[in-house]
């Protein structure tokens, strides 16, 4: 689906996110060579249990990301509750406490825009399960930055309108079954 | 220009040079900001302030200096909440402020203290306590907006229920209500909380060392700045920290991918408060 090899993924999700996520993050192997950031939200007061429940059933290795942290391949990062969660174009993270952008902190959009400008053509983003429109206008970044979209099948998603909203900002976006979003991302970092 | 990957090396370099000029014309220096978000709010500016590009907000800039505020209210303003993270005031409250009380005088600095919903936090903790009067606080910020604001004590009305609970939540030992007045959709904070504050205009980045400090409390302004600025900036508050002194940051940053990492001991882990080590 894409010409130039993958470097990282972006992964938006909001209502039905864990559901979502449950079929992706376990089915990638350990060896698997990708960075991965993503923002769920999540209400600001709660601390975050997402890295920990996904770091016992996955392969790789899941944490929520803190600020300044190198970025390394095979982990996935979760953005931490109200804080956004940016990619650094010299290879770390940062957060900030910038206003909420569409109701959310941690955005979507916020995400996906800084990695679109740090991997350009080498992003795969990714939209997942959510009631709301965050992380169309991301998706649509990193579709302008020469990267690849991908789309849950909004028709078989716990609530459709998020990946509705994306697939209307990217009408080139792959929208794919979870599955087959698990398969595809193994097929990309299994690249050279 | 209708190649996105070259339009975003153009915005890079248009960036860079904003940020030269700012520096020479006005000596603020961002140019060492963490670069992501900066470059976030540097799009929201050039959007809202209605130019073409930043090459010709840059071109006003340099010649017109009434553009300065405006820019620097995009690149600086954060919005925050008195008490934000209950547990990290109910911690400076409960292990402390049993150590600040055998210093029979006192110096916090609350460092980027913007708006100053940090600073009447510390004053109404410090004044719950009964440190308020041996205290001396720094109230610092480079925007001077933001330090009027702060100054002034004055908050939107219907932030009140949000910083009276996490109050309460902090271990507040009496009514958030009894320290202001509210009027006209406003909260007005008394100004007996300012008697023992200096409000002053001071940059992390290029101003030096403040003497002395017990407490220095600076949550969520080191996640703006790149790796090699945060390690500046540590080693000044190492520098205004006396020894054994206390250092308080945001609860998503941390002293771990930091050089000056080795100055300072985990005081409460958790809450991302630090002590100066004794050397």
């Amino acid at each position: 689906m894409t010409a130039t090899a993958a470097r990282a993924v972006v992964i938006g999700a909001s209502a039905g996110a864990l559901e979502a996520l449950s079929a992706i993050l376990p089915a990638l192997p350990a060896d698997f060579a990708l960075p991965i950031f993503i923002v769920v939200h999540i209400p600001p007061d709660k601390q975050s249990v997402l890295a920990t429940l996904f770091q016992a059933s996955s392969p790789i290795v899941v944490r929520e990301a803190e600020d300044k942290e190198p970025i390394r391949g095979g982990t996935a990062y979760f953005a931490p509750p109200d804080y956004h969660l940016l990619v650094e174009a010299d290879g770390h993270l940062s957060l900030s406490s910038d206003e909420l952008v569409l109701y959310s902190r941690p955005s979507i959009d916020v995400l996906f825009e800084s990695a679109s400008d740090a991997y350009g053509p080498g992003l795969v983003g990714v939209i997942l399960s959510g009631a709301n429109e965050d992380g169309a206008a991301g998706l649509r970044a990193v579709v302008d930055a020469g990267g690849t979209a991908v789309v849950q099948n909004p028709d078989r998603a716990f609530a459709p309108a998020m990946p509705e909203a994306a697939k209307a900002a990217c009408p080139e976006a792959n929208v794919l079954s979870l599955q087959d979003i698990a398969a595809y991302l193994q097929r990309i970092a299994c690249r050279p | 220009m209708n190649d996105p990957l070259e339009h975003e090396k153009v915005e890079d370099i248009e960036i860079r040079l904003l940020l030269d000029a700012l520096y020479a014309r006005y000596h603020y220096d961002f140019r060492h900001y963490a670069m992501a978000s900066l470059k976030r709010r540097l799009r929201q500016a050039r959007e809202q302030m209605g130019f073409e590009s930043l090459s010709a907000l840059q071109e006003r800039l340099l010649h017109d200096p009434s553009m300065l505020p405006r820019l620097l209210g995009f690149l600086t303003v954060q919005v925050s909440e008195m008490f934000r993270d209950p547990s990290y005031f109910l911690a400076i409250r409960q292990k402390v402020v049993p150590h600040l009380r055998t210093y029979p005088s006192l110096k916090v600095w609350v460092a980027g203290c913007s708006a100053g919903e940090e600073l009447y936090s510390l004053v109404i903790l410090f004044r719950e306590e009964g440190l308020e009067q041996r205290t001396i606080f720094y109230a610092t910020d480079i925007n001077q907006d933001a330090l009027a604001q702060a100054e002034a004590g004055i908050f939107h009305l219907d932030r009140m229920q949000l910083f009276t609970e996490n109050h309460r939540k902090s271990g507040g030992k009496s009514s958030l209500s009894d320290y202001y007045s509210a009027a006209y959709g406003r909260a007005s904070f008394d100004k007996s909380l300012r008697r023992q504050v200096v409000f002053s205009d001071h940059s992390l980045v290029t101003d030096a060392v403040f003497g002395e400090m017990h407490l220095v409390s600076c949550r969520n302004v080191l996640i703006y700045f790149d790796r090699g600025l945060q390690d500046h900036a540590l080693g000044l508050f190492k520098d205004s920290l006396i020894r054994k002194g206390f250092l308080g940051i945001g609860a998503k940053e941390s002293l771990r991918f930091s050089s000056q990492s080795a100055a300072f001991s985990d005081f409460v882990r958790e809450e991302k408060i630090y002590q100066r080590r004794a050397e």
